[in-house]
């Protein structure tokens, strides 16, 4: 195993450990709704919901760049360029990250200036980490751009894959260099705002997960480079074609002009078409393979990522981005549904199946296949359209009720809230949230102990 | 044209990325100006020193922003640096208390507590704080509430002590009524138009 694989292998851990934690900070944010006056004054919804969100982006670009140091010395067939200073940034990672987290649950907040900004809380949804630990993540990742391009050069060897990766790492670092300014004027901060999230989280993301699964599929199912590469031309093609101006969506209501109505709904109307090709790809793997793999949690995971991918960020997506809908729907739990769908199959999913392609590689194992990953995978997906139902139920209420008919005041927010079918879908999100963290719970004993529990699992070990 | 070969595809992504971006550059340079404070759609600071209304236009047939008569604030005409800086503080004290992490601002943040876009406009200020805190004028009853939200709790879910300082409540008040004359398209729509009794 190459001295990056290893290095993969801690992300793994850190990134598996932290998807734990965002696990336990929804379940409590998801409390609040049901019981206000929970941990009131001591640690109120706003730092839980820091958590959950903060967490749930580290620990997916964790996942994202295990999965390329995972991959990375087999594509080229060589140690990755710099792999020391790669590995002393995972331990500033964790370290930064633990920090981090002590003073969102300690501090939590401070004064109204600058040194609040820098020390504390940044308070922008996504990239509230203070500004010493935002540079710490720019640090890190051109770090791992270095690694990344380094070993390219020194390898003398360039590949489609690699190309399109390469590309990507130069908006996904320049963009979030915009996690640093706080800008007087709100417009103009939520324009910039969504720059950084939805171009990392509709765009480069995107790119990068297309680059990680073509890898997977190439090792997981044989696949040949060249239909690989092709469709990743096409899913780049088509990602970067309709999500750039797609960012049109979020400018129809933040005092830009009123042409980004037409121009946002057009191209985000546009944008399931590349999810579409991954299902349409994803059921001719499938069936070519006759759903036969020796390593079938990841394939399954897989094909959760093409649909759930297709279904959360691509449908739930659609069904309100017309501003038409938008005007209504915007600002209620129907978006925390779209959410949550669409990181879970866009991005989630896609980690996991790596999770196990590594688990199998690193302990040679034969086949992995056994009755715990059923489970997990089982619950965890129940659990999550479970939370998407029941959040999309409350946001339809809310949408109703608050929007429509209240005119979004105060009261109209208090009457939808108030509401049974609101309060219902609350209820529902956190007994799914259960459900969900009982899965998680499963699927990291499955990954902890996959081919350690032979002959049951029938795992068969490789000779090395 | 072969429709196999991968440098097609790639020929394909690269040219409809450039054009993508180039058509987003042009868009942005035109967004930021008619979004920047004395822009087409963003008032200038100084407006906090009048009255601000939200009303229905049949010509653009969705509700707009309407900018009235003189009207200080906390009995005082700002200038536009004095308005400027009040700004600025009153955004590093929303930033720095993470309000958008329970609240929405235009429609963008969390979802727990109400959407602030016009909350300066927002009737429940007159009918149930003003009253509640004995506060002569909206913005002192929204400064008390902000300095001490655990006083006058309306609902089970409340709002928590961030001890907010007096001049830092000032600040977001002022940035709240700024905020209410920002034209935002007809979001939200209906504003205070409907009312449903509890």
């Amino acid at each position: 195993m190459y001295r990056s694989q290893k290095l993969a292998l801690r992300y793994f851990t850190a990134s598996a450990t932290l998807f734990g934690v965002m696990v336990i900070a929804g379940l409590l944010s998801a409390t609040y709704y049901v019981f206000p006056h929970f941990l009131f004054g001591i640690f109120n919804f706003n730092m839980s919901k820091i958590l959950h969100i903060d967490t749930l982006i580290i620990w997916l670009l964790m996942g994202f760049f295990g999965s390329v140091y995972w991959f990375l010395p087999k594509e080229l067939n060589r140690e990755l360029e710099g792999i020391r200073l790669g590995e002393i940034m995972f331990w500033v990672f964790c370290a930064a990250v633990a920090v981090v987290a002590a003073i969102f649950i300690f501090v939590q907040y401070g004064p109204g200036d600058e040194t609040s900004l820098w020390l504390i809380n940044q308070g922008r949804k996504y990239v509230e980490a203070p500004r010493w630990a935002a540079i710490g993540i720019v640090l890190i990742v051109l770090t791992f751009a270095y690694n990344v391009i380094g070993t390219a050069i020194k390898a003398r060897r360039m590949t489609g894959i690699l190309w399109v990766l390469i590309l990507d790492l130069i908006p996904l670092t320049l963009l979030y260099l915009d996690a640093f300014p706080a800008q007087t004027n709100i417009s103009h901060d939520l324009y910039w705002w969504w720059w950084l999230v939805h171009m990392w989280v509709e765009a480069t993301w995107e790119v990068l997960i297309g680059c990680i699964m073509a890898w997977a599929l190439m090792e997981l199912l044989g696949t040949s480079r060249r239909i690989v590469e092709t469709w990743l031309y096409i899913e780049v093609m088509l990602v970067l074609g309709t999500g750039i101006l797609g960012l049109g969506h979020h400018y129809f209501w933040i005092g830009t002009p009123r042409y980004w109505l037409s121009i946002g709904g057009f191209f985000s109307a546009l944008e399931p078409l590349p999810l579409l090709g991954m299902v349409v790809h994803a059921i001719y793997d499938a069936g070519t393979h006759h759903m036969q793999t020796t390593n079938k949690p990841a394939f399954y995971w897989l094909l959760a990522e093409a649909f759930g991918n297709f279904i959360g960020a691509g449908v739930w997506g659609f069904m309100m981005t017309l501003p038409q809908i938008n005007l209504y729907s915007h600002g209620t739990q129907w978006t925390v549904s779209h959410g949550h769908f669409a990181f879970w199959g866009a991005y989630a999913c896609g980690v996991i199946a790596v999770f196990y392609l590594a688990a199998q590689r690193s302990r040679g194992l034969n086949m992995v296949d056994n009755r715990s990953w059923k489970w997990g995978f089982g619950l965890l997906n129940f659990g999550m359209v479970g939370m998407v139902g029941a959040l999309l139920i409350a946001g339809i209420a809310q949408a109703f009720f608050e929007r429509a008919e209240g005119g979004s005041t105060l009261q109209a927010f208090v009457v939808a809230q108030s509401n049974p079918w609101f309060e219902m879908g609350m209820y529902s999100r956190l007994a799914f949230g259960f459900i969900f963290a009982a899965g998680y719970t499963v699927l990291m004993y499955d990954l902890l102990t996959v081919g350690k529990r032979a002959p049951a699992v029938a795992a068969q070990s490789v000779a090395a | 044209m072969d429709l196999q070969d991968p440098a097609f595809w790639r020929a394909g992504a690269i040219s409809t990325t450039l054009v993508m971006l180039v058509v987003l550059i042009f868009l942005t340079i035109d967004s930021l100006a008619v979004s920047r404070a004395g822009g087409s759609h963003v008032p200038d600071y100084t407006v906090i020193n009048h009255q601000i209304g939200y009303r229905y236009d049949w010509s653009r047939r969705e509700d707009v922003p309407v900018i009235g008569g003189d009207q200080p604030l906390f009995g005082k005409t700002w200038t536009e640096p004095e308005a400027r800086a009040l700004m600025q503080e009153g955004k590093l004290v929303i930033q720095s208390r993470a309000c958008m992490d329970c609240h929405t601002f235009f429609g963008n943040g969390a979802y727990y507590a109400p959407d602030l876009t016009k909350a300066w406009l927002d009737p429940a200020w007159q009918q149930i704080w003003m009253p509640m805190t004995g506060a002569k004028t909206q913005e002192d009853a929204m400064v008390d509430f902000l300095m001490h939200p655990e006083r006058y709790p309306t609902w089970n879910r409340e709002m928590p002590n961030l001890h907010i300082s007096e001049p830092e409540a000032r600040a977001v008040v002022a940035y709240l009524k700024w905020m209410s004359a920002i034209d935002t398209n007809g979001f939200p729509a209906n504003f205070g138009k409907l009312s449903i009794q509890h």
